[in-house]
């Protein structure tokens, strides 16, 4: 993986010390809160409803055990003993005190971390496939590519103050695992005629106004990447509306401007600056390729994985739910779920974050991931480690078997930390794990993808989920609404509202009900959630959902008539 | 005719710890919401806010609407009563430390 040098060292340990000043001048008074919150921002640093939080960036979701472990001495020395890994592949810290953020950000430049642009107008943390470098699916590894992006991003001079947020992901699989088309700019690595380049997707994202990427432009050769990419940023800073946050993403510029229009502006701007780069950045991304060489994969038999799968059903259980397919013979992609049912989804304690890292440590050549799903990866494990790490995960708690079930939730901070959400989030999700596992159905039901967001700025994703969840504040209630049929992938859709939402303490029976229905009406057991939502449509889930309503609505229409 | 007042309480976060507190009768931000000084008349909560506005140790100070109960002011919203009491996925957090005890900034 990637290691600073000398200029990352010294930029990071400036903005410590910068940052540093920053505090001691707001503690001291010299600083205002309205002169201190555009910079504690930029440091991560937000006030939530409880108490700060600091997001910390995890530069495509990878880590070492180093950085694991760091991260888990921080847990414990600065915050309650526990961090929580999000939909954007980073780890928030919920309770920090503000004299204690300095030394957290110097103990992150210890291991070449820290928090910068993971808050602001800013590009923030690039995002990837969270199998970077291990799937068998794989064109090309993203992380080179995600890197290069980091460090032309980080503390860019045109890119500090944009009209909004920016969000960029890059994948280099067939299967698209990191929400390619829900971002400001996707990035798709394809080869074509034994060559690699991108093709280049604009304007998704979800939130109030959700929207699919459209196809910028289908081929972009790799020694035109980052100037393409600087010049669909740069189109956007000058044209994006800053008279109305709401309108401010890229999404509504391109949907207002219309695609071709944006294209022909970015193609016009990217012949005027191509010649500015001048090479560098291909420099840049051959140096960068040199620290993402695949480890030393090694050549043994898998008789041990093979006689644990054989004997021991609980072991085959989590080995057929949270293993994917490795690009070596005899490796494995293990998924580590933090969704253990009843617990917080994403919430790692110090000791489990440590155990984790002594995992890859021993066993996974020293190489973490985190998941856009708020789940850990052993992204290189050989198949003769497996029965030992699954023993060691089951004492700590981790070796949970739900891998893309039910129970596998991703949900928001919502309303028990965030300051900006309408309603609870990770309740709704502790509920609806511990009903499923309360049942025993998670293994027959099979892949489901349930996601539940706290507030309409959809940090969970609940758009894209197969079972979406929207929590609301109506009338000073929390209302949950519930979308169907979404789906995150290559093939994204925005799911299909079922109608009026549903009471807190209604939400988890109803979720059943879809369930229930589902199971009921299914061809086979083959045929997925998602499959057979689209197969059957709305009609008998929304049936399952209001049976009262639909019997009482011709009388109360009767009545107003 | 104009609608009756809703009696308000004035709440904040605290600058070095970021805790929820709220002001008291005798100006002090204390953690407690029963505690807090509840303003019946609008023009008193809003002067007493422009003054807690001021001080440099507390940040993002606003009214919030309560109602009287009997150990003193209860939140009307839920949103507010989560900030009254810490997170409801588990028991951490504000109740963990509290234990309703009134205390100093």
């Amino acid at each position: 993986m990637y290691k600073y040098n000398d200029f990352d060292e010294a930029f990071v340990r400036e903005r410590v010390a910068q940052f540093s000043g920053q505090v001691a001048r707001r503690i001291d008074g010299s600083l205002t809160e309205d002169e201190f919150r555009p910079l504690r921002l930029m440091n991560g640093l937000y006030l939530q409803l409880h108490a700060y939080m600091l997001r910390v960036a995890i530069p495509y979701g990878t880590l070492n055990s180093r950085q694991m472990d760091q991260l888990a001495y921080i847990a414990e020395t600065y915050d309650r003993g526990y961090g929580h890994f999000t939909t954007r592949q980073n780890i928030q810290y919920n309770w920090p005190k503000l004299p204690d953020v300095p030394a957290i950000l110097e103990k992150l430049a210890d291991v070449e971390m820290h928090a910068i642009q993971t808050s602001g107008n800013t590009i923030r943390n690039v995002t990837a496939d969270h199998f970077a470098g291990a799937a068998a699916d794989e064109v090309a590894d993203p992380r080179p590519v995600a890197e290069l992006i980091r460090q032309w991003s980080t503390d860019h001079p045109e890119f500090q103050f944009l009209p909004r947020k920016f969000k960029v992901a890059v994948s280099g699989a067939t299967a698209d695992r990191a929400v390619i088309k829900a971002h400001d700019v996707g990035i798709y690595l394809r080869e074509q005629d034994g060559e690699l380049g991108a093709q280049i997707i604009v304007g998704g994202g979800l939130g109030r106004t959700p929207m699919v990427g459209k196809v910028l432009k289908e081929w972009v050769a790799f020694e035109d990447l980052l100037p393409y990419l600087e010049a669909t940023v740069s189109v956007w800073n000058l044209l994006g509306r800053r008279d109305n946050k709401y309108k401010a993403r890229i999404k509504i510029t391109v949907h207002e401007h219309g695609i071709d229009d944006i294209r022909a502006r970015v193609e016009e701007r990217f012949a005027q600056i191509k010649p500015a780069f001048g090479g560098i950045d291909r420099e840049m991304l051959s140096e960068i390729e040199t620290h993402f060489a695949p480890p030393a994969f090694r050549n043994a038999p898998t008789d041990e994985f093979d006689r644990a799968y054989e004997t021991d059903p609980v072991f085959r259980s989590w080995a057929d739910t949270n293993l994917s397919a490795h690009k070596a013979t005899g490796y494995a992609i293990a998924t580590i779920s933090i969704k253990k049912p009843g617990d917080t989804p994403g919430d790692a304690s110090a000791d489990q974050m440590r155990t984790l890292a002594g995992l890859a440590r021993d066993f996974g050549h020293d190489e973490l991931r985190i998941s856009h799903e708020q789940n850990v990866i052993l992204p290189h494990v050989h198949k003769s480690d497996l029965p030992r790490i699954h023993a060691i995960l089951k004492a700590t708690g981790l070796a949970t078997a739900n891998v893309g079930l039910a129970s596998d939730i991703i949900a928001c901070p919502g309303m028990d930390y965030c300051a900006l959400a309408t309603a609870r989030s990770i309740p709704v999700a502790q509920g609806i794990a511990t009903r499923v596992e309360e049942l025993g159905i998670e293994h027959d039901i099979g892949e489901l993808k349930i996601k539940i967001s706290g507030c309409i700025n959809a940090c969970g994703h609940h758009h894209v989920g197969h079972i979406g969840i929207l929590g609301l504040d109506r009338a000073g209630v929390e209302n949950y609404q519930i979308t169907l049929g979404g789906d995150a992938t290559e093939t994204m859709v925005i799911g299909d509202r079922t109608g009026p939402g549903f009471a807190y303490d209604e939400i988890v029976p109803a979720i059943e009900r879809i369930v229930e229905t589902y199971l009921a009406l299914r061809l086979n057991e083959d045929e997925t959630f998602l499959e057979a939502y689209r197969r059957l449509g709305m009609a008998p889930f929304k049936a399952a959902l209001y049976p009262a309503k639909e019997e009482t609505a011709p009388k109360e229409k009767a009545n107003a008539a | 005719m104009p609608r009756p007042f809703t009696p308000k309480a004035i709440t904040a976060n605290a600058l070095l710890e970021g805790d929820v507190i709220y002001l008291s009768h005798d100006g002090q931000w204390v953690r407690d919401l029963r505690a807090a000084r509840a303003f019946t008349e609008q023009d008193a909560a809003e002067a007493a806010l422009a003054t807690a506005s001021k001080d440099g140790m507390v940040v993002g100070a606003y009214l919030t609407d309560v109602k009287l109960g009997e150990h003193g002011p209860e939140p009307t919203h839920f949103r507010e009563e989560f900030r009254r009491t810490g997170p409801s996925n588990y028991f951490h957090g504000k109740q963990e430390t509290t234990n309703g005890v009134a205390a100093n900034v």
